[in-house]
């Protein structure tokens, strides 16, 4: 019978992604007996030395799939690799972040194996008459929230949003096993072959992992609001964000969009500044410690979510706060 | 070249309401759009076979209302359109979706089978990279730009760190970013052939029934089922200033943040 936990390891360049480790911790939470065990899928090339990490993030066991044509994601080669370790376990679950390879990689595990897949889940629990894995995301924009079950199929398998899931801290004390799976990949299996890879140079940090965002929406005007929302989140240590608005009117870049199709974010504050508050921006901040919102129109839905609401002009009451607080600083000093 | 464009028609999204009492959809009145990302695949598709020849087809499967979207498709320039429905198709999840659509691939015939990435209703972006599984084809997903190189197509791959600057030729699946391009509108002439000249062909299950094993359609098909569905509760108000002047606001945030231990 199907058992197990399966988290496949999402690794660039031979760091972990956060994600995996998020899941990691989800995935031992999800452990119904004690003879059940969480397994991580370590795929790339020379990475073998990340496998003990892995352990003290809450795996019993780590599958390591090392081969160089693993060196860069693609879509074939790790399928096979994938696949291979899915076959030999018989896991119960297997569990991929939905990034943007993970969303590329689970649909085609998915469609090998004959099974169903949950996409872009924010929230994942044990049946307790069934045992069935109840998969919980948003659909419509996030105006909805669905439950989905795969009760005839095995494994179930669900893509989880990146930064919703808790991981747990690194216990060293922890050991377990590893075991290197050899699989034999020929020429065939990369149709596909990549002339270059283009990194971006990373000038500021990813906003999934800032303690405080100020985030702008279409209330701030224009793209030099962007500078005001830049001068406040300096006063706070934090950093810059935005709604869809903003981003479609290339205000900003993409990778700072909030929200259903943009990122996930739960920091100790979220500043709203000029952001109405679309479902689907809600749902990408709502699980946010402290919500302050800064808005014109006194019916924004921002203000249902806001654990301080401010009716006002952002354009006027940011500078005046980043100010006030310098001074706060430096009086507390 | 052969160009199958796969397409969906949804509802625009932006304009869905809840209905406060219920909490359920409203669908009455709303607008249905190509979804976005596909309206980008067709562009690119046309692009295509600008550049290389060949005819663009596009394909969609839904209700028969869906008519609509293949029609505005055609205006914009696609040869061709193909409608699978069927009320066995209903009820399908992404792999019984791209179980069907894979059978009408096959039928069809392709070189180049180009998608959206995601579907604005779904949000799943599973069916094009399943379609390429059921197909054996290679796919690029996420799909930035395309250019076409002699045989060989040079896709750039975005993902959220880097991208990567892909060499594929035919068969082989691409999923398109809205990203991509600017989709043209459509023209007089387009509408208008698109609605004397041009014909959306209709295929029912019967049609590909040669092509799939019919117990991998429709709800039947689908190894996952929707086992309940629920609007999120908001998480309520906490204090409301309506009525601060600016100095006032600035006072009551920066205690709020020295409360909190913000700053």
């Amino acid at each position: 019978m199907s058992k197990n936990i399966l988290v496949y390891i999402e690794q660039r360049d031979g760091k972990v992604q956060n994600v995996s480790l998020e899941l990691l911790g989800k995935a031992r939470g999800l452990i119904a007996e004690a003879s059940e065990k969480v397994v991580a899928v370590l795929a790339g090339y020379q990475i073998q030395e990340l496998a003990n990490s892995l352990i003290w993030r809450g795996a019993d066991e780590v599958i390591i799939v090392d081969d160089r044509i693993l060196e860069e994601y693609m879509t074939g080669p790790y399928t096979k690799a994938v696949t291979a370790v899915i076959k030999k376990c018989d896991p119960s679950i297997v569990l991929f972040g939905a990034t943007s390879i993970g969303r590329d990689l689970a649909p085609r595990v998915s469609a090998r194996i004959h099974t169903g897949l949950t996409a872009d889940c924010t929230a994942l629990e044990i049946d307790g008459e069934t045992g069935n894995l109840l998969m919980t995301r948003p659909a419509f924009g996030g105006n909805i929230m669905a439950t989905i079950v795969c009760a005839e199929f095995r494994p179930q398998m669900a893509t989880v949003r990146p930064g919703v899931m808790k991981a747990l801290p690194a216990d060293n004390s922890r050991s377990g096993k590893m075991e290197v799976l050899a699989v034999d990949f020929v020429a065939g299996d990369n149709h596909v072959k990549i002339r270059e890879v283009v990194r971006e140079t990373k000038k500021s940090r990813d906003i999934a992992e800032a303690k405080c965002l100020v985030s702008g929406g279409r209330g701030i005007g224009n793209a030099k609001g962007f500078q005001m929302l830049r001068e406040l989140a300096d006063t706070l240590g934090g950093d810059v964000s935005s709604s869809r608005a903003c981003v479609d009117a290339g205000w900003i870049e993409k990778n700072r969009q909030v929200g259903q199709t943009g990122k996930t974010v739960r920091p100790a504050l979220y500043m709203a500044c000029g952001i109405s508050g679309a479902i689907q921006h809600l749902a990408g901040m709502e699980e946010s410690e402290l919500i302050i919102a800064i808005n014109k129109n006194n019916t924004a839905p921002i203000f249902d979510v806001a654990d301080l609401g401010i009716v006002g002009d952002v354009n006027v009451i940011v500078p005046k706060l980043a100010e006030a607080i310098r001074k706060y600083k430096l009086c507390k000093v | 070249m052969k160009i199958v464009v796969c397409i969906k028609q949804v509802p625009d999204t932006t304009e869905v309401r809840l209905d406060p009492v219920t909490g359920t959809l409203i669908r009455d009145g709303i607008p249905t759009i190509i979804n976005p990302d596909d309206r980008a695949g067709i562009e690119a598709a046309l692009t295509l076979r600008g550049q290389a020849g060949g005819s663009v087809t596009v394909l969609t499967m839904g209700p028969p209302q869906a008519d609509v979207a293949l029609r505005e498709a055609l205006a914009m320039g696609a040869d061709e359109a193909i409608l699978l429905t069927d009320r066995a198709f209903g009820g399908a999840d992404t792999w019984a979706t791209s179980s069907t659509i894979a059978a009408a691939l096959r039928k069809t015939g392709f070189d180049v089978i180009i998608t959206g990435r995601q579907a604005i209703d779904g949000d799943t972006a599973q069916v094009g990279p399943q379609i390429a599984e059921h197909l054996a084809i290679p796919q690029v997903s996420y799909a930035g730009d395309i250019q076409v190189e002699g045989e060989t197509l040079v896709v750039r791959r975005m993902f959220e760190d880097r991208c990567h600057i892909i060499e594929v030729t035919a068969p082989c699946l691409i999923t398109a970013l809205s990203e991509l391009n600017k989709p043209r509108y459509m023209s007089i002439a387009g509408i208008y052939d698109a609605y004397r000249k041009k014909e959306v062909t209709v295929w029912t299950l019967a049609d590909i029934e040669d092509h799939i094993d019919t117990g991998n359609i429709g709800l039947n098909g689908s190894p996952t089922r929707v086992k309940k569905s629920f609007t999120k509760q908001p998480k309520g108000t906490g204090t409301f200033v309506d009525n601060a002047s600016p100095d006032e606001a600035v006072e009551i945030i920066v205690q709020k943040l020295a409360e909190k231990y913000i700053i």
